[in-house]
């Protein structure tokens, strides 16, 4: 085991992968000599080279259609656009022809490329950098949606995104990325579509992904206090959606939560609700409830944007409140 | 017109009568189609390239096998051009079982991947940085292959048509951008809503490119200047945009009676139909009616059969629905 940070897991996830197979390309703005504006990408360069490392015009169209036209004629290329919110410029590229191609041509292409991009808030930087965005890659058929919430899932979940044969959304959490955990050494490939479930307890299941991660380890741990014992489950990919894991979790304990940075209307946790109300009714002892950023952009302003997003205070306080 | 006649020498006599073939094929295609649906059998939207056909005759018959073609919704001529099934694509349009894409893609999606057509695509300016792609693909591969890549007029004013050349010439790709400028977007004139005249070729130099700007009516000059880009593409010299005059003999899409054209502009060109031209043409040069009967005789028999195999097929199967969203063959998003 080695401590590496979220952004430096990113960035050997992304050599180990290139090292393994010569087909793997990787561009994006920024990526090469510079090392990326979140340093996810430092050395990557000077490793494999302009060629496979290789720098975009800030062309967000060119940059995710050149991934698609190559990834259908035999690369295995990686993307990156910058910020997640940069996603609106290039969404053509991906909710109609890269989510919709195979299955238009009755799977006569297939496109085995990754989208990574910085995502979500807790940087100031406003309602335009600071998106969390996984929901709207979700509602589309044809994209697979993963999240990671610590450095050794970012590292095994990329190469897991890059060794599929299907199109990855891959969003990285800004705010996680200085953040250090363990990662295993050597070849690490994770499983995509498993959830992990990272605490067990017998009252209530908090279902969270990525930065809502390690808040909702903090609340149980607070919770915990006041004996309530919750369960705490890491959804890390969206699609495929792990639901036997989390289903199974939330049968457990009669009672679910869950914990998401979106803003509120169709975030991934109403469509994670509505499955356990269909399967799942008979064993819920209490109502559903989803904990979420308001239905509005994300303010600037540090006071704002922490009052806005989920924070642990509020975690602890709604669980608790509706425990009661 | 800044008509850059390309230097021809004599087309060989096969080559010129493989290009009236595809013409005439293209063309009784795409009046099958029609017919198909004034008879109710085809149901959804088409968008016809009556007309156009020297362009996809030119460059269909300069391109290697192993060529990639990227076209547009106004794409049948293009996939077939590549050798792909006509009786699949009719098939296709017809909402069939036996269809090219099974009845998931329709008129707007034809594609057939081993023949080289990589897909017919339905918003406007999305497939020009796809080319792009695969022609990286094809250049770091060093596979030798080029991607021709065919759109519209209209297209040359959404930002994915520049974001693709830029990139395209940056990395010295080999792709080729040919515009069919048939004068028309959907209804409006595109000189009503353009910056510069000729809207591909007045565009080239922003990119550093030759202009180029040719007669998309004359099959003869259309195979040229195929082969020169494709062969400039080719030979590690990068793209090129070329810029095809045109027009469509009929509306933009099948619910289109294309009211809106001067009567005097679609006279003049109905005159100048580029099969009507070449037939002309392959008679001044010595090859004589009969043979230029038998090719037409023989595309009508082509269509003829196509259309059997389409009428003959049952409607698309309801299991298709849920598959191949993935590369396993499923439509499956949990556990
Ligand atoms: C992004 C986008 N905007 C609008 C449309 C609707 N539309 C379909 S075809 C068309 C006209 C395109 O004109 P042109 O590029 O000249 O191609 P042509 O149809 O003449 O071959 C329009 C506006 C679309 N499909 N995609
Ligand atoms: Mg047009």
């Amino acid at each position: 085991m080695a401590e590496l940070s979220y952004r430096e897991a990113i960035a050997a996830g992304i050599a180990q992968e290139m090292a393994r197979d010569p087909m793997v390309y990787f561009i994006g703005e920024d990526i090469g000599a510079a090392g990326g504006v979140f340093k996810a990408t430092v050395g990557l360069f000077e490793r494999f080279g302009p060629d496979r490392v290789r720098d975009t015009p800030i062309s967000e169209q060119a940059i995710i259609g050149a991934a698609m036209g190559a990834a259908m004629t035999g690369l295995r290329p990686i993307a990156e656009i910058m910020f997640s919110d940069f996603l609106a410029t290039c969404w053509d590229m991906i909710a109609n022809q890269i989510a919709k191609t195979r299955y238009m041509t009755d799977g006569q292409v297939a496109l085995p490329l990754v989208i990574r991009t910085a995502n979500g808030g807790g940087t100031r930087f406003g309602a335009q950098h600071s998106q969390s965005l996984e929901n709207w890659a979700m509602a589309v058929p044809g994209l697979k949606v993963v999240a990671p919430s610590n450095p050794a899932d970012a590292k095994g979940l990329l190469a897991a995104a890059v060794r599929d044969p299907d199109p990855v959304l891959f969003f990285e959490q800004k705010s996680l990325y200085g953040v250090k955990g363990n990662v295993p050494d050597g070849e690490h490939v994770d499983t995509l579509g498993s959830a992990k479930v990272l605490r067990d307890g017998k009252d209530c299941t908090i279902v969270a992904l990525a930065a809502m991660v390690p808040k909702a380890m903090q609340a149980a741990e607070q919770l915990a206090s006041d004996g309530i014992q919750a369960t705490v489950v890491d959804v890390r990919s969206l699609v495929p959606l792990d639901t036997r894991t989390i289903l199974g979790e939330v049968v457990k304990t009669g009672r679910l939560f869950t914990v998401e940075e979106n803003p509120r209307l169709c975030g991934w946790g109403a469509e994670i609700a509505s499955l356990a109300a269909d399967e799942c009714f008979d064993d819920l002892d209490g109502p559903i409830v989803r904990i979420t950023t308001p239905h509005v952009p994300l303010p600037a302003a540090d006071v704002l944007e922490d009052a806005a997003m989920p924070s642990v205070e509020r975690i602890v306080a709604t669980v608790r409140k509706s425990m009661r | 017109m800044r008509i850059k006649a390309p230097a021809t020498g004599e087309v060989e006599r096969a080559t010129r009568l493989r290009l009236y073939q595809l013409m005439v094929e293209l063309r009784d295609f795409e009046q099958r189609a029609y017919e198909l649906f004034l008879e109710n059998l085809v149901r959804g939207t088409s968008h016809l390239a009556l007309g156009q056909e020297a362009i996809g005759a030119g460059y269909g018959v300069a391109m290697r096998a192993d060529d990639y073609t990227f076209c547009t919704y106004r794409g049948h001529n293009h996939t077939l051009a590549r050798g792909a099934s006509m009786g699949a694509a009719l098939a296709e349009l017809m909402g069939r079982g036996n269809g090219m894409l099974h009845g998931k893609g329709g008129s707007m999606h034809l594609t057939d991947v081993k023949h080289g057509a990589m897909g017919s695509y339905a918003i406007v300016g999305a497939h020009l940085p796809i080319a792009a792609g695969a022609a990286w693909s094809a250049q770091v591969r060093k596979s030798g292959q080029v991607a021709v890549c065919f759109f519209g007029d209209g297209t040359t004013n959404i930002g994915a048509f520049h974001e693709a050349l830029n990139l395209a010439v940056v990395w010295k790709l080999p792709v080729v951008f040919v515009c069919e400028n048939n004068l028309y977007m959907e209804y409006t004139p595109i000189e009503a809503v353009t910056a510069v005249k000729h809207p591909a070729a007045d565009r080239a130099s922003a990119y550093g490119l030759e202009s180029i700007l040719v007669d998309g009516n004359d099959a003869d000059v259309m195979y040229d200047i195929a082969r020169q880009t494709i062969g400039k593409a080719r030979a590690g010299g990068g793209p090129s945009l070329v810029e095809a005059l045109t027009y469509r003999h009929g509306g933009h899409s099948r619910a289109d009676p294309a009211q809106y054209r001067p009567e005097a502009e679609v006279r003049e060109w109905l005159a100048r139909d580029p099969i009507k031209v070449y037939r002309r043409r392959l008679l001044e040069a010595g090859i004589g009616e009969a043979e230029i009967g038998d090719i037409e005789a023989r595309a009508q028999q082509k269509v003829d059969a196509a259309t059997e195999e389409a009428r003959g097929g049952a409607p698309a199967r309801v299991d298709e629905i849920e598959r191949q969203i993935w590369s396993d063959g499923s439509a499956t998003w949990r556990n």
